[in-house]
Parts: C-alpha cells; sequence; structure tokens
C-alpha cells in the first residue's frame, strides 16, 4: 500500500505534500471513516434485528460457542451440535416431552425453541444435573434406586421435568407431582413407578441422599 | 401424513427488541411475514411444511411486551406474558380467577411456560384436516373435509359454521369475554382497542383468518377491567386427556349475585363455533332470577337453540346444555 501512496505516482493536487504527511492523512482519514461507518451501520444493524450464525450458548454452566442455522431448534443444537444426546427427540412438536430441559430453571421443549432465543439464558440438559464430581443429582439417584423406569426413552425428559417442577414446589403431594411431570409421556405405560421414583426424587432433594442409597437396589453408578 | 423430523425450511429470522420495532417489521414485510409469540402453534406450521413465511418475527426479545401491571382501572396483561406467569400472579388469582383457572388448564405445564396469552387467542384453528394442509375452505380451496357424511368432525362446530365447521380452540378467549376484557392493538394506522368478542371472526366474515389481525398488525396487551373483579366465577373444560388437550368445549362465566339472584352475568362457551360465543340471550334471560338449578336447566335449553350437529358430535348440544347449566349454580355436582 505505501507504494502505491508515494506522492510521486499519486495525482495529489498539492505538490508540497510529503510521503510521510501524505500516509498519515491517509490514516487519519481511514479512522474517520471507520468512525463514520460506525456511526452510519450500528442503528443500521439494530434495524435488521438478524438472528445469528455464530453465538454463544450457556449450557450446563459453561459457554459453548456454535454455529447454529436460524431456523434450528434447540433440541437440534444440543444434540447434533453441542454432542448432548441425553437430550431426546421423540414427537418433535411439543407433545411426548422426552426433548425437556431447563431454560432459566424452567422447563421447556426444547423441540419447540429456536436456538437463537436462548442466547444469554440457562440452558440445562441432563448432562448438566451431576455434580462436578459425579455425583447423581438427588432426582437421578432417586431413578436408580426406584428403578423408575423401563425403556427410559423418556427419562431424561421427565427428570428435567420434575428437577423445575420441585425448584418452585420442593415439597409436592403424589398428586402434585403427577400434575407437574404431566407435560411428559411414556410409551411404556410407567407412570405408577415413575411417580414413585419422583417422589423419592423430591425427598431425596429436600433431606439429601441417604449414605448407602442405591446398595439395596445393587446398582451405583459406574465411574 | 408422515411426520417430519428434519430442521425446518430456512427464513429469515428477525428478533425485535420492543413492540415497536416489532410492528414496523410486521409492516415493512407484511404478508411475508409470520409473527410467532410462544411458537406453540407456529413450529407444527412450519415443521410441517404447510406454511413457508420468508420472515419469522420473534417476539420472545420484546420485554415491553410481557409482564401484569395493575392499573387504576383493572388489570393490563401484555400479549408476551407466559400463562404460567398469569397463573401463578396474586392479583389474577385474587380478583380475576376466572382467567387463572382458564389458562392452568392450557396444554401441559412446559407449553404454559412458553406459551403466551397472545399467542393463546391468536392461534389457529385446530381442524385435522385443515393443520394436515388438507385444500379446504379454510386454506383457500373449496371443499370441507370434515362436514362430509365420512368427515371426522367429533371436534366440531354446533354453530355458526359457514362452508367451513373448525372451532376455535382457546381455553382463555372464553374467560376474556366474561371478564370484559379489551385487546390492545398496535396496528400502522395507530394503536386499536376492541372488545374481547369483537377479536375474533367467524368464516362469514373472513374463512382464512380466526381474529381481526391483519398484516402489520400486532396483539400487544390485554386490559381486564375491574368491573368484574372478584365476581363469583365459573369455568369448566371438558376434553379427552386430562392434560395437553385441546377442549372439547369449555364454559367461563362471571356472575354478580345479591344473596341468591344473579344481578347480572356474562357467559361465554368455546370450541361450539369458529369463534368464541358469548351466550347473550342467556345473560339477559338469567338476570334477576335465583341462581339454582331451574334457572340453570331454562339457560342451558336456551343456549343450544339453533345448534346444529354434525354427524359425530351432537353429544355436544347436552354438553352445552349441562355446562351452561353447571356455570349457573356453579358447581360440577348440578348436572
Amino acid at each position: 500500500m505505501p507504494e502505491m501512496e508515494d506522492p510521486k505516482t499519486t495525482e495529489s493536487p498539492s505538490k508540497t505534500v510529503t510521503r510521510r504527511k501524505f500516509i498519515l492523512g491517509v490514516i487519519a482519514g481511514g479512522a474517520v471513516v471507520s468512525a463514520a461507518s460506525y456511526k452510519i451501520l450500528a442503528p443500521g444493524r439494530a434495524r435488521s434485528f438478524g438472528g445469528e450464525r455464530l453465538i454463544s450458548l450457556n449450557v450446563n454452566g459453561k459457554q459453548r460457542r456454535v454455529d447454529v442455522m436460524k431456523q434450528e431448534t434447540l433440541a437440534w443444537t444440543l444434540r447434533y451440535k453441542l454432542g448432548l444426546t441425553g437430550t431426546k427427540l421423540g414427537c418433535d412438536r411439543a407433545e411426548c416431552g422426552s426433548c425437556t430441559v431447563l431454560i432459566d430453571d424452567v422447563p421447556y421443549y426444547s423441540c419447540s425453541v429456536l436456538t437463537n432465543t436462548v442466547r444469554g439464558k440457562n440452558v440445562t440438559t441432563i448432562e448438566g444435573l451431576e455434580a462436578e464430581d459425579g455425583t447423581l443429582h438427588p432426582v437421578q439417584q432417586a431413578v436408580v434406586d426406584e428403578q423408575g423406569f423401563q425403556c427410559a426413552f423418556c427419562m431424561p425428559g421427565f427428570v428435567m421435568s420434575a428437577v423445575g417442577f420441585l425448584k418452585k414446589n420442593p415439597n409436592p403431594t403424589r398428586e402434585e407431582m403427577a400434575q407437574g411431570v404431566s407435560g411428559n409421556l411414556c410409551r411404556c405405560q410407567d407412570y405408577t413407578k415413575i411417580l414413585d421414583a419422583m417422589m423419592r426424587g423430591a425427598q431425596y432433594t429436600k433431606t439429601g441422599v441417604p449414605a448407602g442409597a442405591g446398595s439395596a437396589a445393587g446398582l451405583k453408578r459406574r465411574a | 401424513m408422515a411426520v417430519i423430523r428434519d430442521v425446518m425450511p430456512a427464513f429469515d429470522l428477525l428478533q425485535p427488541e420492543s413492540a415497536a420495532d416489532a410492528q414496523k417489521l410486521l409492516e415493512q414485510h407484511g404478508e411475508d411475514a409470520w409473527v410467532m409469540a410462544g411458537g406453540m402453534d407456529s413450529f407444527d406450521w412450519l415443521k410441517d411444511r404447510i406454511k413457508k413465511p420468508k420472515v419469522l418475527v420473534d417476539l420472545s426479545g420484546a420485554d415491553d411486551l410481557k409482564g401484569i401491571r395493575a392499573t387504576s382501572d383493572g388489570v393490563e396483561i401484555g400479549a408476551m406474558t407466559t400463562l404460567t406467569k398469569i397463573a401463578e400472579h396474586p392479583l389474577i388469582q385474587k380478583n380475576y380467577g376466572l382467567l387463572a383457572q382458564a389458562v392452568e388448564l392450557v396444554a401441559s405445564p412446559q407449553i404454559r411456560n412458553q406459551g403466551t396469552l397472545g399467542g393463546n387467542v391468536s392461534q389457529d384453528a385446530r381442524c385435522w384436516y385443515y393443520r394436515d394442509g388438507w385444500p379446504c375452505y379454510r386454506a383457500g380451496g373449496n371443499i370441507c373435509y370434515a362436514d362430509t357424511p365420512v368427515g371426522r368432525n367429533r371436534e366440531h362446530a354446533i354453530f355458526g359454521a359457514d362452508r367451513c365447521v373448525a372451532v376455535h380452540p382457546s381455553d382463555s378467549a372464553p374467560a376474556l369475554i366474561a371478564l370484559d376484557a379489551k385487546f390492545v392493538m398496535r396496528t400502522p394506522k395507530g394503536e386499536r382497542v376492541v372488545d374481547a368478542e369483537d377479536y375474533f371472526v367467524g368464516p362469514e366474515t373472513d374463512i382464512t383468518r380466526l381474529n381481526i389481525l391483519g398484516p402489520g398488525d400486532l396483539l400487544t396487551a390485554i386490559r381486564i377491567p375491574a368491573t368484574w373483579a372478584g365476581a363469583k366465577f365459573y369455568f369448566e373444560k371438558v376434553r379427552d386427556r386430562n392434560v395437553w388437550d385441546f377442549p372439547l368445549m369449555n364454559v367461563a362465566s362471571a356472575m354478580k349475585l345479591s344473596g341468591n339472584n344473579i344481578d347480572q352475568m356474562r357467559i361465554a362457551v368455546n370450541a361450539v363455533a369458529p369463534k368464541p360465543m358469548r351466550l347473550k340471550a342467556v345473560e339477559d334471560a338469567v338476570r334477576g332470577k335465583t341462581a339454582n338449578a331451574d334457572t340453570g336447566e331454562m339457560a342451558g335449553k336456551l343456549a343450544v337453540e339453533g345448534a346444529v350437529p354434525l354427524q359425530f358430535n351432537a353429544y355436544k348440544i347436552p354438553l352445552m346444555r349441562n355446562l351452561v347449566k353447571r356455570a349457573i349454580v356453579g358447581t360440577q355436582e348440578a348436572a
């Protein structure tokens, strides 16, 4: 660039312009242009209100950079972009609940949330429930202890619904818990045992997981 | 129709951060724009590839469309307030319990966490022929698939059918009519406020939509006057499943009583006609009467006058008669 801007080769109207002054002028001019373009573009960008492609999501307490389509749903992003396949896709129509995740601690059907709308929010999936050291969440431990599910495809959704519900109502009756997870379906029709597990989960959440929990069923989380 | 589970077809996503910006975008894009509130209605259309808008205007970032504010004359609810927020709000529970009951019975917990009041009253018809993309009257065609001798029409209309026999599916709409709510819209011509019952249109007015919103119009808020605050309310929803399901029928009423005498009443039913139906004849007939089973019986008979059942929905006539009766007696046992 400096070679091209050499005053000897440019048709400057002023013959007194030195090479140094000319370059300084170009830099200053560029600064003015870029400052002005900022002023012009900023409201323009605000006016477009466009969904973005490269976004940053807070998932399970971590910032994850991800490239998304504007029409992409959160369930899709979680499963196929971030590898969090614990979130299941069942009906993909907000009917079955197997894609339930927490957004700012509230249960949502992630198949029916656009990824672009959760920028700046905290997403929690089933993978984000356990503690750093691998200790299961009380509701997860209760599911293990009660052997609450049959095929368990719907389990992550049920657990997320129950965890979200317990944040609002930590002391539910069985009937209230049934209402709380009523947005989730189980094709095995295993509802009674699921509710047993969820109620035990409510108790574990309240009073802590008793020492030796899980041993009765002969089950412990594999390291 | 096979359920498609692939990513939706591409659209441009616009995320305005205020009602003013949202309305401008809708005006700018006109017929190309699809306005999305909670998305619980929108996603079905988009995922099934039946509606293919070029531009999706997502209202979820417009914070001035959210919230419940007490006003000098009642309460104003932003159109983007979620149903859960409304059901749990102390002022709504205390004074406008009818609406709290109605929204509590909508769909499932997750849907109430995401679905909004504006979306609930503005959602499209749920007739499965229409939703599956059949070229029926409502979709711009020249046939109704539900109103044939073999059409599956158990959920369809017994009143107000005009070519299309789909019903309005909202649970909150009849409650808002009973509470004499006003719907506030932002349109290209400025603010427009209409009575709740005037927000909805039947097929005789425009067969392709269920409400008065045109391109460029945005429902911003719903105002409930204090007139009926703390009145005696009755809401009941009848459906096949206890969760998720749309109403086979619902009834919402507000009554002012002196002792056991009805001074004034507003009552509306939904899922019987293409728009929520206010029962003015019943309101007039019960004025000054005692709120008992006899009055309920009389009101129920009056309510179903002129009903025209289809092949599979004649049950809706006794159902409606009984729901109106229950609303007047005020208990579920009375039927």
